[in-house]
This record gives structure tokens, C-alpha cells and sequence, in this order.
């Protein structure tokens, strides 16, 4: 079943969001509500912490159980693969996510 | 043991009676009365005034949990929050099963310090990450957990 692209770029409630640690039970204070919010988050959040939740399988999670997008799940899924760390992740991380943002946004606006 | 109101004076002899009773719940009235060389009566009366005033809260039983053959791990987290928030977190916190203790202190920065136990590092993740993140006014967390205890106290000694 195709999830619609306006629920996937819907923002989620307090609870459903993605919440970025450093380490267990480390709390950064940084926080993502939709995937907008996530992908500027990414620049912005401690390298440690992208290297914690991608080894955890955490962005994969978050984003096909609670966004619904199975595609960006699956690609994230391959960055982890690849073991990239740094700002080498940050970087790809970031291209995955805004490519497929953008992707998400001309398809909403062509299907209006 | 004087009542005045709703202020309670505890005298040497309820001082004493508590020490013993903080270091085994389980003693008798006159076991308590013979170490203390008081009649057993005495002791009941103190003792019955002082759980009628809630000086004496409650008897438990301290376990060894790895005896028990309990698994889990224990944490200390500290929150920091926002001040308006800190209040209300704190109550949140206190209401978790999971939360053993809820304090908060100042040193640079108001802080909410909370004792945790959880079965495992994953579980205890999961729940920082569920219950405790999300709460408004919750800036940052930093967990440790207890790798060894070195002294453990069931009992306050009175100072």
C-alpha cells in the first residue's frame, strides 16, 4: 500500500517524534516533528548522534514506521550498510533526505 | 515525643527506638525495650504515636536483587529544563514506576536528578527516549548508569 505524500511530510505529535541522543539515554535536546524538521536537524545535531541512531537502525524505524516512507527507510538502510561516519554521514545523510523531500514536495504539488 | 500542632519533637529515646528499628524492622517491643532498657509498653506507646504522625512512614524489605535473581541495571539522570517547566517534570517523573527517586538541585543551573531502573540499556533507552524526552520544558538529558555500588544505605543516619 502507497502511503500519500502529505502524510509523509506531515508534521507528527510531541510523542511521535524524533528525538536525537548521543547515547543511551542522552538526550541532545534536539528534536524532529516532521521530515522538514528532520532533514534541517541533521546539519545541525552532534556527529555522534547521527552515528548512534544509524548504527541503532533508529532513523530507518522512525522514519517508515511513524512517517510511513518506505522508499527513504530503505535508502538510509544502505547509507548504514556503507558504514559512513563523520561528516561524510552528515553529508549523505543530508543529500538522501532533501532529494527525497524534494522528490515528495513536486509529487504532492503535480498530483493537486 | 512532643506534639505541638502539627509539629512533632522527637525526644533521645525515639531517636533511639528508630535507629534500632531503621537497622531491623523486625525487632519486638521488648527486644527494642530490653537494648534500650525501657518496658516494652513504652515502646509500643512511642511507636504508636510515631506512626500516628507519620514520623514512621512505612516498614519494607531491602532485597538483594542479584540474589533474587533480578536483571536490570540502574541509572542517574540529570534533566535540565526549562525553570517554568521544572515543577511540573519533576511530578511527571515521580509518578513512573521506573523512577526510584526525583530530587532537584542547583549548582550553575537548576537540575532535576531522577534514580532509574530498567531490565536492560535498550529498555532504558526506550524509555528515556518515549517518556522522558518528549515531556515539555526537557532540554537535555544526561544518563549514567551504575556499573558498581560501593556503599549502600537502606537508612538516613540522624546527623
Amino acid at each position: 500500500m502507497t502511503v500519500p505524500q502529505s502524510r509523509i511530510l506531515r508534521n507528527v505529535l510531541r510523542e511521535e517524534a524524533f528525538y536525537f541522543f548521543t547515547s543511551i539515554g542522552n538526550y541532545t535536546g534536539q528534536s524532529a516533528a516532521s521530515l522538514d524538521e528532520f532533514l534541517q536537524k541533521i546539519k545541525e545535531v552532534n556527529i555522534k548522534s547521527l552515528e548512534f541512531h544509524l548504527s541503532r537502525e533508529d532513523f530507518e524505524k522512525w522514519i517508515a514506521q511513524t512517517l510511513g516512507d518506505a522508499k527513504l527507510a530503505e535508502d538510509i538502510k544502505g547509507l548504514r550498510n556503507m558504514k559512513v561516519v563523520g561528516n561524510a554521514l552528515r553529508d549523505r545523510l543530508y543529500f538522501l533526505v532533501s532529494r527525497r523531500l524534494k522528490d515528495l514536495k513536486i509529487s504532492l504539488e503535480t498530483s493537486k | 515525643m512532643k506534639i505541638k500542632g502539627q509539629k512533632v519533637t522527637l525526644d533521645e529515646l525515639d531517636l533511639r527506638i528508630l535507629h534500632l528499628l531503621q537497622e531491623n524492622a523486625k525487632l519486638t517491643y521488648t527486644e527494642i525495650g530490653s537494648k534500650l532498657d525501657v518496658a516494652h509498653s513504652t515502646v509500643y506507646d512511642r511507636i504508636q504515636l510515631m506512626e500516628e504522625h507519620g514520623v514512621i512512614k512505612k516498614y519494607k524489605v531491602v532485597v538483594d536483587l542479584e540474589k533474587a535473581g533480578v536483571q536490570q541495571i540502574m541509572a542517574l539522570m540529570t534533566i535540565h529544563t526549562d525553570p517554568k517547566e521544572s515543577e511540573h517534570i519533576a511530578s511527571k517523573l515521580a509518578e513512573f514506576p521506573e523512577v526510584l527517586e526525583v530530587s532537584s538541585s542547583f549548582s550553575e543551573e537548576l537540575v532535576i536528578n531522577a534514580k532509574v531502573v530498567a531490565q536492560d540499556q535498550a529498555k532504558l533507552h526506550s524509555f528515556v527516549a518515549q517518556s522522558i524526552a518528549p515531556l515539555p520544558g526537557v532540554l537535555r538529558i544526561r544518563t549514567s548508569i551504575i556499573t558498581k555500588k560501593y556503599k549502600e544505605e537502606a537508612s538516613q543516619p540522624f546527623l
